[in-house]
């Protein structure tokens, strides 16, 4: 029975011929909800190649906090696990690719056709010119601004297209006692900025600012900031103290009108609140946005040295195929990269998510390590800390410059 | 002959436990301390065989006077209030709840069992609890509206309100000046005792370093570029809140002990003489109770200069108005990859800690051979 299934599933590759055996250690970080659309995965791995021993080596704590600190402790100490979840882009370039850690994967995306389904956007996102250095196993929004329809008719405000938009309605929330968008703790700032940055700056200019092209402290950057702070005036005093959740639920509570966070959201209110797409919640692009995809995606990777390769070459090649990723997204409510990918099996957000992924110009988020390495990230926490103190635009310009001149952002 | 062989015996047993010891603790402080004068691979920190400069005292100057390394002087200064604030709290709370518990007092076990058991916790489970507790929108805010007054709207864990500000720049012209003073004060000391070589040995450079201070000579000892302000977040009220609740129950214990080991006689001899309870407790217990004090001021200060759980719990890696250089340290080499930062951070806290161990075990290793 199960030479039946591996014969019908994975015709093309050449190590699928049910003789892989050993182990495969998967390293990551999803527990928790995000737990059964990993285990999905597995499943499905274990029906094709039964004779793999496959080792869920999940370290809990949201974005991977804690599991990149044991994944580094691990890859230092000579350990490497078969294969690890990175968040795709330069989190994973900046850090281990650059450090010679990782396995130039251009020959599977050759051997399975991957450069004609996916975006040419997201591919350039996860190469250097010297390879392709992961799968994405799935793509997240993360400029969209959630809010609840019923609410805002009666607030009598509608849902605004740029930031200036925003700042005139915003005004009017406020008079009515309504926080117009909830904020939550510094990470959630960081990711604000990012969509109020790529509004001001547009896609080429945001793009621009990773390469080195355009300085940060140059007047457009300057520009992103001032809006930035002048949207920060009409967000909660206690963002600070909020999860991402209860910023949300404030939006879905009535004490707030909007919300900016990425698409993961829509899951948070479909499953966990139960609310109705389109009707319970609603969502547009983040002002002065639309058309823009700002993408965040999971990947997997082969480091150097990973104990059990053609296994984990297996567990790749599985990844980015379109019967996995249709399996593995609805699960954990995102979206499959892949432009074949069958709609059916999503639900109301994810069709509109997908429509968009196909319609848009993609570009990279840095609040999620697409654009920018660790070393930057961790610091950009630290400029938005000085921001969040002195409200000053110029302050912060001239810090994320020094950032970047240190952590080597721009020359590439 | 017996000697020797239990000798023998007794370096064998020790061997493994200081060959360990020797690699484990003081071979990698070693190694840390060697990190923190090397720039470690800059970008590909992670390489297999990274790029290792040595480059001095670098990280150590980039984090007290470099413009980025703000966060570490304010969480250094963050760390240097929450010790003081937690270490004085437990102290005088723990001797007023021993002082209490120490009359007699029905119940007596079921108090000192109450206020102990926080102790029982680990800070991490502490921390959510008082996380919880501190939420801005719940926990102790809500408490007046349950009286019918008004909530509170106190940012606990998160405002940015700052008390005791000062600016970084004069800190060295602040220290010089402490130090001259320390320096004058032995000198005059010195003096009283009629040791005079002594005193003008101390007292004059001392005296030279108040002058110059006062006179402005620090001023161009700046440390960073432009006026840099750091004080006491008032966020930290929490999380010293939640510490004290923590650990003043085992200051209280200890305090408790040491009334209870005073020999009675003491205090009947000082009744007999006519003083009052509380000439008793002034002139007689207190100062008994003094090698205790210094026992709990070494274990909670070691405490709180390297805390990390508690306020990781609490508020998270990011809020940078509860962060502290462990916090700090943890940030910037796991997340950030700058190892070389990371142990620099971690050789100063070693230092702070040091400061306050070492001279504990000097002097309690000079009283040993008295007995």
């Amino acid at each position: 029975m199960a030479v039946l299934v591996v014969a019908l599933a994975a015709p093309a590759a050449v190590w699928a011929q049910g003789r892989l055996s050993g182990e495969l250690e998967i390293f990551s970080w999803w527990a928790g909800d995000e737990g059964p659309a990993l285990e999905a995965l597995i499943d499905r791995y274990e029906q094709l190649y039964p004779g793999v021993k496959v080792i869920n080596a999940t370290v809990t704590g949201g974005s991977g906090v804690n599991a990149k600190a044991v994944l580094k402790t691990r890859m230092l100490g000579g350990d490497p696990p078969d294969t690890f979840q990175v968040h795709a882009g330069q989190e994973l370039i900046g850090t281990w690719v650059l450090a010679n850690r990782m396995e130039d994967l251009g020959f599977l995306y050759d051997q399975e056709g991957w450069q004609k389904v996916l975006p040419q956007q997201l591919i350039d996102l996860l190469s250097t010119d010297k390879g392709i250095w992961s799968v994405p196993v799935n793509i997240h929004r993360s400029n969209v601004l959630w809010y609840i329809p019923d609410n805002l008719k009666k607030w009598g405000v509608s849902v605004p297209k740029t930031w200036d938009e925003f700042l005139q309605i915003a005004a009017k929330l406020q008079a009515q006692g309504v926080v117009p968008l909830s904020l939550g703790e510094n990470w959630t700032a960081n990711h604000l900025w990012e969509n109020v940055a790529i509004a001001v700056l547009g896609p080429q200019k945001w793009q621009a600012l990773w390469d080195g092209r355009l300085a940060w402290t140059s007047p457009e950057v300057l520009k992103a900031w001032e809006t930035f702070g002048k949207v920060l005036q009409y967000t909660n005093r206690d963002a600070a103290s909020l999860s991402w959740q209860q910023a949300t639920d404030m939006v879905v509570h009535g004490e707030a009108a909007f919300n900016v966070m990425g698409d993961w959201a829509a899951g948070y209110m479909s499953t966990t609140l139960g609310l109705e797409a389109g009707k319970g919640f609603g969502w547009a692009a983040s002002p002065g946005t639309s058309g823009i995809f700002v993408m965040l995606s999971d990947s997997f990777g082969l480091p150097v040295g990973s104990p059990n390769r053609e296994a984990t070459l297996a567990w790749l090649e599985m990844l980015g195929s379109r019967e996995a990723q249709d399996i593995f997204n609805p699960l954990k409510g995102s979206i499959s990269p892949r432009l074949d990918s069958d709609l059916s099996k999503y639900n109301t957000y994810g069709r509109s998510a997908a429509q968009d992924w196909r319609n848009s110009t993609i570009v990279g988020s840095l609040a999620h390590g697409v654009v920018a390495n660790e070393r930057f990230m961790n610091d950009f926490a630290t400029v938005m800390e000085i921001f969040l103190s002195t409200r000053d635009p110029q302050a912060a310009a001239n810090a994320a410059q020094a950032v970047a001149a240190q952590a080597g952002i721009g020359v590439r | 002959m017996r000697t020797g062989k239990d000798r023998l015996l007794a370096g064998l047993m020790l061997a493994p436990s200081l060959a360990l010891l020797a690699v484990f603790v003081y071979g990698f402080i070693g190694q840390t301390l060697y990190v923190s004068f090397t720039d470690w691979g800059q970008g590909a920190a992670l390489a297999l065989n990274p790029e290792i400069h040595f480059v001095g005292l670098d990280n150590y100057r980039q984090l007290f006077s470099g413009i980025l390394d703000v966060r570490f002087r304010q969480d250094l200064v963050n760390m240097l209030f929450f010790t003081l604030f937690f270490v004085a709290l437990c102290l005088g709370l723990g001797l007023l709840l021993a002082t209490l518990l120490d009359r007699p007092l029905r119940g007596e076990g079921f108090f000192r069992t109450v206020l102990l058991l926080p102790m029982s916790l680990s800070f991490v489970v502490t921390g959510t609890i008082w996380r919880w507790l501190l939420q801005p929108r719940g926990g102790v805010n809500v408490l007046p509206a349950l009286v019918g007054l008004p909530r509170l709207d106190f940012l606990w864990t998160t405002t940015r309100d700052q008390v005791f500000r000062f600016n970084w720049q004069d800190v060295p012209g602040a220290l010089l000046l402490g130090v001259g003073l320390v320096l004058v004060l032995l000198g005059v000391r010195a003096w009283r005792r009629r040791e005079a070589r002594k005193a003008g040995l101390l007292g004059v450079p001392g005296l030279v370093l108040v002058l110059w201070a006062a006179l402005g000579g620090a001023a161009g000892w700046s440390l960073v570029p432009i006026k840099e302000l750091h004080g006491f977040n008032l966020a930290l009220v929490g999380i010293v809140m939640a510490a004290t609740w923590q650990m003043s129950g085992y200051t209280m214990a200890l305090y408790l002990a040491g009334l209870r080991g005073i020999p009675v006689e003491l205090r009947e001899a000082a009744e007999v003489d006519g003083a009052t309870p509380l000439q008793v407790y002034r002139y007689v217990q207190l100062p008994l109770l003094q090698p205790i004090t210094l026992s709990a001021v070494i274990i909670l200060g070691h405490i709180a200069l390297k805390i990390f759980d508690l306020i990781f719990a609490m508020t998270g890696p990011d809020n940078a108005v509860t962060s502290v250089p462990a916090i700090l340290m943890y940030l910037t080499t796991f997340r950030g990859n700058q190892f070389a930062k990371g142990a620099s951070i971690a050789t100063l806290l070693l230092l702070l800690v040091s400061m306050l161990i070492i001279p504990y075990i000097v002097s309690s290793l000079r009283k040993a051979p008295e007995r």
